[in-house]
C-alpha cells in the first residue's frame, strides 16, 4: 500500500482508539475529557474503551473494516486491481455501517418503530459524533477513494479522486441532506401522512401564482412579484456593474480608485441599514421627501414602500456583486485581441461590439445570474421596505416563524423559489453555449487593453457619476444617523449610541469590555474569519475539479455545488436545525453549524468566479506543467493557484463579507453562545432604536474596509505582466 | 471487570470529581421573546442574584416556538420568558413545556393563575397589556385629520390611507386584534369591521409592534398595536399620543414557561420563581416596559395604560388561543378581507 493509505488508515485507528467517540458538551475544540475520566467515563470514552467495557456494542464491526485493507494486504504482493478492491470494500463498508447505526440508534434508543419491533427494545442510546467519529468517517471516506482512483478512475489520479468524493461527501451531507428533510415536510400533511394531492393543492395556491393584477385585482401571486423583481435587479445591476468596471478599467477617468472604493462599501453593509436609510431619505417624513413636498407644495406619499424601495435597495446592494464579477472578466480579456481587430482596421466601436463584448458574455451571464438569485433571496431589504409588495423570501420567513407556524407552507413557496432559480441557472448555460472564452493563452500576451468608444464611455460615466453621488448620499445619512440623539426628532449630536455599544470599561482585572454589543462583534469576527478561507478552499477546489478534470457524473455534480446558491437563506437555516439538532449530526447551538452554513451558502460564489477565471487560462499550461514531471497536486498549486489570484480574492473577500452581513440562515442558527452582529442589530431596529443599530453598522463597514484592504495586501495583485496602461504609465 | 476497572481508576475518578466543579459552573440557557433591553435586564439581574450563568437568546415568541418545536427531541433551552401569551399555550398544547407550581404563585394576580391553570400549569403569565392604538399628533394634524377615540372612528373615510396594523398570519398582536374586534363585535359585524377597516389600512406590516414605530418615525399615522408599545414610543420622545378604544378591547397576558427536558431544570425553577417576585418585576420600568406585572406587589408606572380604567371584554384565551380556532379565523380573513381592493 503506498503512504497515504497508511496515514488514512492510522488517522482511523486514532480516532476509533485515541479521540472521545461521541460528542463534548463544551465543543470540539473544549479538552475538558482529557482531565475528567478520559479514556474510561462513556461520555469522554474512545470507541476501542466502550468496547472493551461492552458498550455501545454496535461499534465494533467498524473496527473490522478498519483492519480489514492491513489484513487483506499487508505488504504482500497482490495485483493493483485486487488493492484498490479490497480499499474500495473497507470503505463502502465503512462508511454504509456508521451511517446506517448513527440514523437507527438515537437519544431515546431505536429510532424507528419497526427496529424496536425487530431487535427489541434498546436500553441504552447515543449523542452526536465527536471528534473520534469524525476521524474515523474521513479515514473511511478516503480509503473509499483511494480504492476507485486504485480501479484506474481519472486517470488513477489519487488526489483528484479524494477531491471529488471529499466535496461530494460535504455536499450530500450538509446541502441535499437538509434540503430533503425540509422538503419533505412538503409533502406531508399536519398529522405527518404523506399526499402529493396536498402538495398540489398547496403549490398551486392563487396566492402563489394568481395573476388577478393583470385583469384589475389587487394583487398578483407573490412569486410573480419575485419573479418581476427578481428580473428588474439582474438585468440593472449587470448594466451598472459592467457601467463601473469599464470606468474603472478602460478610460482616463480619474477617480477610479474613488469608484472602486464606492463599489464595494454597499457590498460591506447589513442589508437593512441601506433600507433604513432610503427610509430616511424617501419615505413619508423622509428629509428629501419633505424637501421635494415643500418645494413643489405636493402631499408627500409612502411611494417608496412596495416596489420602488425593494428595487432601488436592491440596486445598491447587489450592484457590487456584479462588479466584483464584471471586473474580473473585463480585465482578463487579452488586449492582443483587440489589437488585432484594430490592426484590421476596425474602429473602436466595432472592437467593442464585435471582440470585447462577446469575451465578456460568460461574465456577464455570470452577474445577471448572481443579481437575479440574489434578488430572489434577499431578504433584509423586503422586510424593512417591502410595503405590500410580498415576495417569496420574505413570505416564507414569515411562514415558519409567524403566527401561522406552517414549515409545509414555507417548503412550498421554497420549491416555486427554486424552479425560477434554478431555471435562471439553465438559461444561462445555454446562452453560454460551446464557444471559446479563452484569453489567457500563456503565449505572448502584451498590449493594454484599447479605451472605450464614445459613445460606450459616455453614458458609463454618467451612470457611474450619478450612482457614485447617490451612493454617498446614502452613506452619509449612515455615517450621520450613528451621532445623532433620535434621527429626524432631535438631532443633537452625540456619543451615545457608540458607547451603549462599544463602550469599554477598567476594572480589576483590566480592559472590560462593557458595551452591550462587544459580544456578538467578536463572535462574528471569530465565525466570518473561520468561515472565509474555508470557503474560498472549497469553492476554488470545485470550479478547479470542474473546468479542468473529466470524470463521470460531472453535470450532477456541478448542479450539487451549486444548489445551495438557489437556496434562500431562510430555508437553509430552518433545515439546518431540522437535520442537524439530533444525533448522529448534532451542531445546533454551536459555532459550527453557523460556519458551516456560511460555507456552503457561500461556496457558489467562489464556484463561479473560479470558473469564470480559470476557463480564461489556457488548459496547455497545466499540460506543459503535466509534461515537465509536476503531479496534479503541484500544477494546481504552482501554476493554477498563483494566476487565479482575483478569484481567491473574490472568493475570500466575499465569503468574509457575507459571513459578517447575513442574516436570513442566521437568525435560525444563532444561538445564546454564537450570537451574531446581524441578529442583534434587527433585534435593535425591531425595537425602533435606529441609533444603535446604525453605529454598530457603520463600525462593521470600518471593520470590514480594513479586513478587505488586509487581505488584497496578503493575497497580492495578479502580474500578468502587461504593459501599463496609458494613463498609469504616464502617472 | 468492572471492579478493577474502578480500582484502577480511582485516582482519576476523584481527581475528576473534585474538580469538576470547577468546571462545570452552574448554567442556565434562557430564551427571551420581550424587548432587548429588558430580556438583557432580566439575564445580568439573575446572575448576580444567583452567580448561575445566563446564556441568553432573543427572538420573537412566534420564532421561540418554531425553535422549540425544530428542537423538541432534544431541547437546548431550559427556560422561556416573556412574549405574548399565545405561543406559548400553543407550545403547552404541544408538549414542549414541562409543568411547574411555583412557591412564589400566591402573590400572583388572578389573571396569571388562570392562564396557568388554562395550559396545565405548563404556564404562567408575568405581565398584561391592553390593545389599543396610538396616533402621530404631528402627522395627524398636518393632515387636517380629527382626533379618534374608538374603534368605529377607524372606519371613516378621512383616515383612508392612515392607518396601519400588522398582518394576523405573522404577528400575535394582530391575531388578538383580530380576535377581539370578533369578540366585541360577534363574528359577522367582526369580520364586516375587518373589511371597512382594510379599505383605510396603508400597509400590513409583518410584526406586531412595527405600526407604532412607523408612527413614531412619522412614516405613518395611526398605529393599531398593544398600549403599553405606545405608551413606550411616547416616553421615548416620539409624538405620539395612545387611545383606549370606547367600545372596550381585549388584552394579552405575556407568559413564561419551563421548557420540557431542558438540560438545568433546577436553575430554571430558580428563574421562575426569581422572576415571579414584586421587586424584579418593579425593575421592568428601567427598561420603560410598561406593561402591568403579575405580582400584587409589583409597582407600575404612573405613564401606563391603568387596565382598571380601561374597558376590558372577558378575552376567551382558551378559545382563541387554540390552533383550531386561530387557523379557521385566519382563514377566513384571509379570504374574506385580505383579498379586496384597497
Amino acid at each position: 500500500m503506498n503512504k497515504s493509505t497508511w496515514l488514512w488508515l492510522v488517522l482511523g485507528l486514532i480516532g476509533f482508539c485515541l479521540l472521545p467517540w461521541y460528542v463534548q458538551e463544551d465543543g470540539l475544540w473544549g479538552f475538558e475529557w482529557l482531565v475528567d475520566g478520559y479514556p474510561f467515563d462513556p461520555d469522554y470514552a474512545p470507541a476501542l474503551f466502550l468496547l472493551m467495557q461492552g458498550e455501545k456494542l454496535w461499534l465494533l464491526p467498524l473496527a473490522f473494516w478498519l483492519l480489514l485493507p492491513i489484513a487483506a494486504i499487508g505488504n504482500s504482493p497482490k495485483t493493483v486491481r485486487y488493492k484498490a478492491n479490497v480499499l474500495l470494500l473497507a470503505g463502502v463498508l465503512g462508511l454504509s455501517w456508521l451511517a446506517i447505526q448513527g440514523y437507527s440508534i438515537g437519544l431515546r434508543g431505536w429510532n424507528y418503530e419497526a427496529l424496536a419491533t425487530l431487535f427489541g427494545p434498546l436500553d441504552d442510546r447515543q449523542y452526536g459524533m465527536g471528534a473520534g467519529a469524525l476521524l474515523v468517517t474521513a479515514a473511511f471516506l478516503f480509503i473509499l477513494t483511494t480504492g476507485i482512483a486504485g480501479r484506474g478512475a481519472v486517470n488513477g489520479d489519487v488526489f483528484v479522486v479524494g477531491a471529488i468524493g471529499l466535496i461530494i461527501a460535504m455536499v450530500t451531507v450538509f446541502i441535499f441532506f437538509p434540503i430533503v428533510q425540509m422538503l419533505s415536510s412538503a409533502l406531508r400533511d399536519n398529522d405527518g401522512t404523506y399526499s402529493l394531492g396536498i402538495f398540489l393543492a398547496k403549490f398551486l395556491d392563487n396566492k402563489i401564482w394568481g395573476l388577478n393584477c393583470l385583469q384589475g385585482g389587487t394583487r398578483c401571486g407573490v412569486a410573480w412579484n419575485s419573479l418581476f423583481l427578481a428580473v428588474l435587479v439582474g438585468f440593472s445591476t449587470t448594466v451598472l456593474g459592467l457601467a463601473f468596471a469599464l470606468v474603472a478599467t478602460r478610460s482616463g477617468f480619474k477617480y477610479k480608485k474613488l469608484l472602486r472604493a464606492l463599489t464595494v462599501l454597499p457590498i460591506i453593509t447589513p442589508p437593512f441599514v441601506i433600507g433604513l436609510a432610503i427610509i430616511l431619505l424617501f419615505g413619508l417624513s423622509g428629509s428629501i421627501t419633505q424637501f421635494v413636498a415643500e418645494l413643489f407644495n405636493l402631499q408627500p406619499t409612502r411611494w417608496i414602500y412596495g416596489l420602488p424601495g425593494i428595487y432601488i435597495a436592491q440596486m445598491l446592494s447587489f450592484t457590487p456583486i456584479a462588479f466584483l464579477v464584471l471586473i474580473g472578466v473585463v480585465e482578463g480579456v487579452s488586449p492582443s485581441m483587440e489589437e488585432a481587430a484594430q490592426t484590421l482596421r476596425a474602429t473602436k466601436w466595432q472592437t467593442f461590439r464585435t471582440v470585447s463584448l462577446p469575451l465578456m458574455r460568460p461574465g456577464l451571464a455570470n452577474a445577471f445570474l448572481l443579481g437575479f438569485i440574489e434578488s430572489m433571496a434577499d431578504f433584509g431589504n423586503p422586510l424593512v421596505l417591502g410595503g405590500n409588495y410580498d415576495v417569496l423570501s420574505t413570505e416564507i420567513f414569515f411562514a415558519i416563524v409567524g403566527a401561522q407556524n406552517d414549515q409545509g407552507k414555507a417548503a412550498v413557496l421554497a420549491i416555486a423559489l427554486l424552479i425560477f432559480t434554478l431555471t435562471a441557472f439553465y438559461a444561462q448555460r445555454r446562452w453560454l453555449g460551446k464557444k471559446s472564452y479563452t484569453t489567457k493563452t500563456g503565449k505572448g500576451d502584451g498590449g493594454m487593453h484599447v479605451m472605450l468608444p464614445r459613445r460606450v464611455l459616455l453614458p458609463c460615466y454618467f451612470i457611474a457619476m450619478t450612482w457614485g453621488v447617490f451612493t454617498v448620499t446614502v452613506y452619509g445619512m449612515i455615517l450621520y444617523g450613528g451621532f445623532v440623539e433620535t434621527w429626524g426628532l432631535n438631532n443633537t449630536l452625540t456619543f451615545k449610541h457608540y458607547i451603549t455599544a462599544f463602550g469599554i470599561g477598567y476594572n480589576d482585572f483590566g480592559i472590560h469590555f462593557k458595551g452591550a454589543a462587544w459580544d456578538s462583534f467578536w463572535t462574528t469576527l471569530k465565525i466570518a474569519a473561520t468561515a472565509a478561507p474555508l470557503t474560498a478552499i472549497v469553492g476554488l477546489l470545485t470550479a478547479w475539479l470542474l473546468v479542468r478534470q473529466n470524470f463521470a457524473g460531472k453535470n450532477a455534480f456541478e448542479f450539487g455545488t451549486m444548489l445551495s446558491f438557489a437556496i434562500p437563506g431562510t430555508v437553509i437555516g430552518v433545515s439546518y436545525i431540522l437535520a442537524f439538532n439530533v444525533p448522529p449530526i448534532e451542531l445546533t447551538g454551536t459555532g459550527a453549524i453557523l460556519v458551516i452554513s456560511f460555507i456552503f451558502r457561500n461556496m457558489p460564489v467562489g464556484v463561479r468566479a473560479g470558473i469564470a477565471s480559470m476557463s480564461q487560462i489556457d488548459k496547455s499550461l497545466d499540460e506543459a506543467s503535466l509534461t515537465l514531471g509536476a503531479n496534479t497536486w503541484r500544477t494546481f498549486t504552482r501554476i493554477i493557484l498563483p494566476l487565479m489570484r482575483p478569484a481567491i480574492l473574490a472568493a475570500l473577500v466575499f465569503s468574509f463579507v457575507r459571513a459578517m452581513t447575513a442574516i436570513s440562515a442566521v437568525i435560525f442558527l444563532v444561538s445564546a453562545e454564537y450570537n451574531m452582529a446581524t441578529s442583534y442589530i434587527i433585534g435593535r431596529v425591531e425595537n425602533n432604536d435606529y441609533g444603535i443599530a446604525i453605529a454598530y453598522s457603520s463600525v462593521l463597514i470600518v471593520v470590514m474596509l480594513a479586513v478587505v484592504g488586509l487581505m488584497q495586501l496578503l493575497v497580492g495583485r495578479v502580474d500578468t505582466r502587461r504593459r501599463l496602461s496609458q494613463s498609469e504609465s504616464k502617472a | 471487570m468492572k471492579n478493577i476497572r474502578l480500582l484502577l481508576l480511582a485516582p482519576l475518578v476523584l481527581a475528576g470529581s473534585v474538580s469538576s466543579p470547577l468546571y462545570a459552573a452552574e448554567k442556565l440557557t434562557y430564551y427571551c421573546s420581550a424587548q432587548e433591553d429588558w430580556c438583557q435586564l432580566m439575564a445580568t439581574g439573575f446572575e448576580e442574584a444567583t452567580g448561575i450563568k445566563v446564556n441568553m437568546t432573543r427572538k420573537s415568541s412566534g420564532e421561540t416556538l418554531a425553535q422549540l418545536k425544530a428542537e423538541s427531541s432534544n431541547p437546548k433551552g431550559d427556560i422561556w420568558w416573556g412574549g405574548t401569551g399565545d405561543p406559548h399555550l400553543q407550545a403547552a398544547e404541544e408538549g414542549l413545556l414541562a409543568a411547574y407550581e411555583s412557591p412564589m404563585r400566591g402573590e400572583q394576580n388572578d389573571w396569571a393563575i388562570k392562564q396557568s391553570e388554562s395550559a396545565g400549569n405548563q404556564t404562567i403569565g408575568i405581565y398584561s397589556g391592553a390593545l389599543g392604538y396610538g396616533y402621530n399628533e404631528d402627522v395627524l394634524t398636518a393632515n387636517n385629520l380629527p382626533v379618534p377615540a374608538c374603534w368605529s372612528d377607524l372606519l371613516k373615510p378621512e383616515y383612508k390611507g392612515h392607518v396601519q396594523m400588522a398582518n394576523p398570519n405573522s404577528s400575535g398582536t394582530a391575531y388578538t386584534t383580530l380576535a377581539t374586534i370578533v369578540q366585541l363585535f360577534g363574528e359577522d359585524e367582526g369580520f364586516e369591521f375587518m373589511k371597512g377597516l382594510h379599505k383605510n389600512i396603508n400597509q400590513y406590516t409583518k410584526s406586531g409592534s412595527a405600526p407604532i414605530k412607523a408612527a413614531a418615525r412619522g412614516e405613518n399615522t395611526i398605529g393599531i398595536v398593544f398600549m403599553h408599545d405606545a405608551v413606550k414610543q411616547a416616553a421615548s420622545g416620539f409624538p405620539i399620543k395612545v387611545v383606549a378604544p370606547c367600545e372596550g378591547t381585549g388584552y394579552e397576558i405575556g407568559g413564561m414557561s419551563l421548557i420540557k427536558d431542558g438540560r438545568n431544570p433546577e436553575n430554571a425553577q430558580k428563574f421562575y420563581d426569581w422572576a415571579l417576585t414584586a421587586d424584579v418585576q418593579t425593575r421592568a420600568l428601567e427598561v420603560n416596559a410598561f406593561q402591568v406585572m403579575s405580582n400584587k406587589g409589583a409597582t407600575s408606572s404612573p405613564k401606563a395604560p391603568d387596565l382598571a380604567s380601561i374597558k376590558l371584554i372577558d378575552y376567551d384565551f382558551k378559545k382563541y388561543g387554540s390552533s383550531a380556532e386561530r387557523k379557521r379565523l385566519l382563514k377566513k380573513w384571509d379570504d374574506e378581507v385580505s383579498v379586496l381592493p384597497q
